[in-house]
């Protein structure tokens, strides 16, 4: 029988330390759902998404119970929209959104992704159209998310895009601002987007992706953060190590949870997504595990060395734990969905200038942060800017999720609830951005020689 | 398929025998016990084979938290494969 220690560990974690599995996505493909008609295609989109994931839900809960493992979540991640809608003759894409939104309902999943569009180089008509549906349909949808990719490595930035997208930000924020800007909680600016992220709000399903997958992302900051505390004034390398092994374990239960939901669906297993996903929840925080090395807040000095290393370390033990890792798999910092960090911030220990340092370590980027409403469109362009030249310089993958709060000013917290949490409102620069944004354009693809 | 009960709590007498008696019931096996005892605190890991179980998991599941309640324990079960999934390569 296998030994009493391991076992207990393994209770301990899922008890005490709240390892879970984050989320079971499946993405489906959508490109045989364009039509000319759009009600037609929208009829398809619906048959198809509550066909292929009829029983999600119901397999999810089943594993759950089976193997004693909380999976928070199950979602669904489909083809980016603007490539499906921009072969109907409509011109107003919001219906495509509420398809998504009803059919997420039938199946009783929490989210699904992929009101997207893939613009790192320029926006074809379909792109522009979605672009400029965000704002309503991430206002007339609960469930519905959003993602536009602005830039890659490989293509530069499409600056266009960029300035494009601080208004609609703007937009979707006036849009919901009975519901403290939340529209803007659901929509991601990415460069270097991923295709088979499984989590949310940037999930959509590649054009290289099957036809349909299963991609799961694990959790587990809480374990790591406990492994940790064992392993006070060691040097470095104990730290990385001990993240290693404890990335490892984790990263099992996420093959094995993913593997026999591929089974029971009877829909192959894309991949597993190791990343260190924190809640609002007292000791589920990466925060915390960063100020477990020996930072006295997160946010001073050092957090940056601190977090290249985590992430590091949870790639390198995660990977080999699992048959195909993917997604965005490292250390996510959302500011509102992380206790540690929601106090660094209030006690003026974590800046936003901080997070941009951070994001260029990190798995993804700026991630939920609440900024005051009155933050200009052409400073959060500028924002959303620096970030996607983090990601296509350093060949990473890089995010801009930021709430610019209707009415809310520094000083003020805003409440989102849930997984999403609760944030202060952090302060933006004082400075104009305006005359860089308006050129719009093309930032070039950067040179892959001469690196330092 | 094969599982393991964990039951943690304070000792007292007929902890053995409130679990068996479930276990009795739905024709589930008892494979191997083992059993600690640190201070006050109980902990007993059963492996228990399900092949002829006369229940579906979910109702044994809830039937063992019930038998828990009673008894003032904390009683899981779970698959097998998530212990030898995260300490066996």
């Amino acid at each position: 029988m296998i030994n009493y220690k391991n076992i207990m560990e393994t209770i301990r974690m899922i008890e005490k330390e709240k390892l879970d599995i984050r989320t079971i996505t499946m993405g489906i493909s959508l490109l045989d759902c364009c039509d000319s008609d759009g009600e037609k295609s929208r009829i398809k989109i619906y048959d198809k998404i509550t066909k292929s994931a009829e029983n999600l839900v119901k397999i999810g809960d089943e594993i759950e119970t089976e193997y004693g493992i909380p999976i928070i979540n199950k979602r669904i991640s489909v083809t980016p929209i603007a490539l499906v809608a921009q072969s109907s003759r409509d011109l107003n894409f919001v219906a495509y959104a509420k398809i998504l939104d009803k059919a997420a309902d039938t199946v009783g999943v929490n989210f699904i992704g992929g009101f997207s569009a893939l613009v790192q180089k320029g926006c074809t008509k379909g792109d522009q159209a979605l672009i400029a549906a965000i704002p309503e349909a991430l206002a007339a949808t609960e469930k519905v998310c959003a993602s536009i990719n602005v830039g890659c490595t490989k293509s530069g930035i499409n600056m266009d895009a960029v300035r494009d997208l601080g208004m609609i930000i703007k937009k979707t924020a006036e849009l919901t601002k009975d519901r403290d800007s939340i529209g803007c909680a659901k929509l991601v600016v990415f460069s270097n987007a991923v295709e088979d992220n499984p989590f949310m709000a940037g999930a959509f399903h590649g054009v290289g992706e099957a036809e349909c997958i299963i991609n799961v992302g694990i959790s587990g900051p809480g374990v790591v953060k406990s492994a940790l505390e064992n392993m006070k004034g060691q040097p470095f390398d104990v730290v990385a190590e001990t993240i290693k092994k404890t990335a490892f374990k984790i990263t099992r239960v996420g093959q094995l949870v993913a593997q026999e939901a591929s089974k029971r669906l009877q829909v192959p297993f894309g991949i597993v997504d190791l990343s260190l996903a924190p809640t609002p929840a007292i000791g589920d925080s990466v925060g915390r595990i960063l100020e477990e090395m020996g930072l006295e807040s997160c946010g001073c000095h050092g957090t940056t060395a601190a977090l290249a290393l985590l992430n590091d370390a949870v790639k390198k033990g995660g990977i080999m734990a699992s048959s195909h890792v993917g997604g965005l798999s490292g250390a996510f910092i959302p500011v509102s969905e992380d206790e540690g960090m929601i106090h660094a911030v209030n006690i003026g220990s974590l800046s936003l200038d901080k997070l941009e340092a951070m994001t260029a370590v990190c798995s993804v980027g700026i991630d939920m942060v609440a900024v005051p409403g009155d933050t200009p469109a052409a400073t959060l362009s500028a924002i959303i800017a620096d970030e996607a030249a983090i990601g296509v310089i350093n060949n990473k993958t890089t995010g801009v999720r930021i709430i610019p709060v209707h009415g809310k000013s520094l000083g003020d917290t805003v409440e989102f609830g849930g997984l999403l949490g609760h944030a202060p409102i952090m302060a933006v620069s004082k400075f104009s951005s305006d005359d860089f944004i308006s050129r719009g354009g093309r930032i070039p693809a950067p040179v892959h020689s001469f690196k330092n | 398929m094969k599982a393991f009960i964990t039951v943690i709590g304070k000792d007292k007498i007929g902890i053995i025998h409130g679990v068996t008696a479930v276990l009795k019931n739905y024709q589930v096996n008892v494979l191997d016990i083992t059993q600690t005892l640190l201070q006050e605190y109980f902990t007993m890991i059963m492996l228990v084979d399900l092949a002829a179980m006369t229940i579906d998991f979910k109702e044994l599941k809830e039937t063992l938290e019930a038998a828990g309640q009673d008894l003032d324990m904390s009683i899981r079960i779970q698959h097998e494969d998530i212990f030898h999934s995260m300490h066996t390569i």
